[in-house]
């Protein structure tokens, strides 16, 4: 069965869907990260999601459901990438995904979760 | 019973249609307005054949039967088409009732000695005639409607502008009241602004909307949310004294967005966010100026 990748960089996970989301994938997308990130104590995950062009109910709430659970593992997460036109739907569909961070793309996500600076990681990888 | 009024059409048309648009030509002439001989020519031609037809084929006095659509497909056309134009509806009604005197004065020959059949045959023509009136006020109507909504369309579009007033700041001065269809069309270009410009704040000046009710904050609160989930902020400005009277009045809730009374204000939020501020570059020289 196909899977989303999820790449493994330093305490930062990346999970890039780089094709179209169905409702299987993502619950096992769901499934994979939550263990992953137990696992590996990561404390950011950036989801890019900025090949993803459409997204149907189910999806959007896959997905704020997805971030909402990273960060209950005590991982920051931040969505990157979002398209204007998913950005529009998820709002009409009234899933505004409270408390999850944004951001425009992958490299701003990066920046946002102060990770940039490989030096200052190790040290305290806590602060924000 | 039309029958007699089909012959007639049939063996006068040419008189009759010039007789129509020597009448059409006078009755713009009162109204001071110059008279398209050409335009009228097709026009007039084109419709009296339809009715001749129509007449021919035994149609009944009801303009809104079957045998009669070609006849209200080339008046709706040529009443919409006026309307475009620019006429006036009285100008447009008139060029179908000024049909009336030349046909009656044909019929008036032909019953020379029947006044029955000619009050008869007075009242049907009529009766079509008044219909057909109907049916071009209807397409006139109709026809300006459509100029109207190409113009609310047309307004839509040049009131939603997304200005980058420095690097990664947005301003998107908004006039006039918000409506849903209106929304749309400022959150879809505030959105393809922010991924072509990669700003991360966006600062929707509200000072052009007369009145913010929980309807408006609430379409505001959508494209809030929207451009939050593409990673900026928003900050709202040019919130009048009134506006914030009535926010709270009305007990909306904007939840945690930032709000400011000047664009100028928000600006400086702005840039304060991007860790940026301005100052002068030499405090001396820029006096003299």
């Amino acid at each position: 069965m196909e899977r989303i990748p999820i790449l493994k960089i330093g305490r930062l996970l990346l999970v890039s869907i780089q094709v179209d989301m169905h409702d299987r994938l993502a619950i096992a997308l769901q499934d994979d990260l939550t263990e992953r990130i137990a696992l590996t104590g990561a404390n950011g995950v950036i989801i890019d999601i900025s090949a993803l062009e459409m997204v149907d109910s189910f999806i959007g709430r896959m997905l704020s459901n997805i971030a909402g659970m990273s960060k209950l593992l005590g991982a920051d997460t931040v969505v990157a990438g979002m398209r204007p036109s998913v950005a529009i739907t998820l709002v009409e569909l009234g899933l505004s995904l409270k408390g999850v961070r944004t951001a425009l793309s992958l490299e701003r996500a990066i920046e946002l979760l102060g990770i940039a600076d490989p030096e200052s990681e190790p040290a305290d990888g806590a602060q924000d | 019973m039309t029958s007699k009024l089909a012959g007639v059409l049939e063996r006068h048309e040419a008189a009759i249609l010039s007789d129509w648009l020597a009448q059409q030509a006078a009755d713009a002439k009162s109204r001071g307005k110059t008279f398209q001989e050409g335009e009228h020519r097709q026009h007039s031609s084109a419709l009296l054949k339809a009715i001749r037809e129509a007449l021919a084929s035994g149609a009944e006095a009801n303009v809104f039967t079957a045998a009669w659509e070609n006849v209200r497909e080339i008046l709706s056309g040529i009443s919409r088409g006026r309307a475009r134009q620019g006429h006036t509806p009285i100008e447009t009604a008139t060029f179908v009732f000024s049909l009336k005197r030349p046909l009656f004065d044909r019929l008036r020959g032909e019953y020379s000695n029947d006044a029955a059949g000619l009050a008869e045959e007075t009242w049907a023509i009529n009766e079509i005639l008044d219909q057909l009136g109907l049916i071009t006020f209807d397409a006139f109507s109709k026809g300006r409607e459509e100029v109207i909504s190409r113009q609310q369309q047309e307004m839509l579009e040049l009131s939603t502008p997304v200005i980058q007033i420095w690097d990664g700041i947005l301003a998107l001065p908004l006039i006039g009241t918000l409506d849903s269809g209106r929304t749309q069309v400022v959150m879809e270009s505030l959105l393809q602004q922010i991924v072509q410009t990669g700003s991360t704040i966006a600062i929707i000046d509200i000072t052009g909307v007369p009145t913010v009710d929980t309807l408006v904050a609430q379409y505001l609160l959508k494209t809030i949310a929207a451009a939050r989930l593409m990673g900026a902020d928003c900050i709202v400005s040019g919130v009048r004294p009134q506006i914030a009277q009535t926010i709270v009045h009305l007990g909306v809730e904007l939840g945690d967005v930032s709000t400011r009374a000047t664009l100028a204000d928000a600006f400086r939020i702005a840039l304060s966010q991007q860790g940026k501020t301005v100052t002068k570059v030499n405090p001396g020289k820029a006096a003299v100026r």
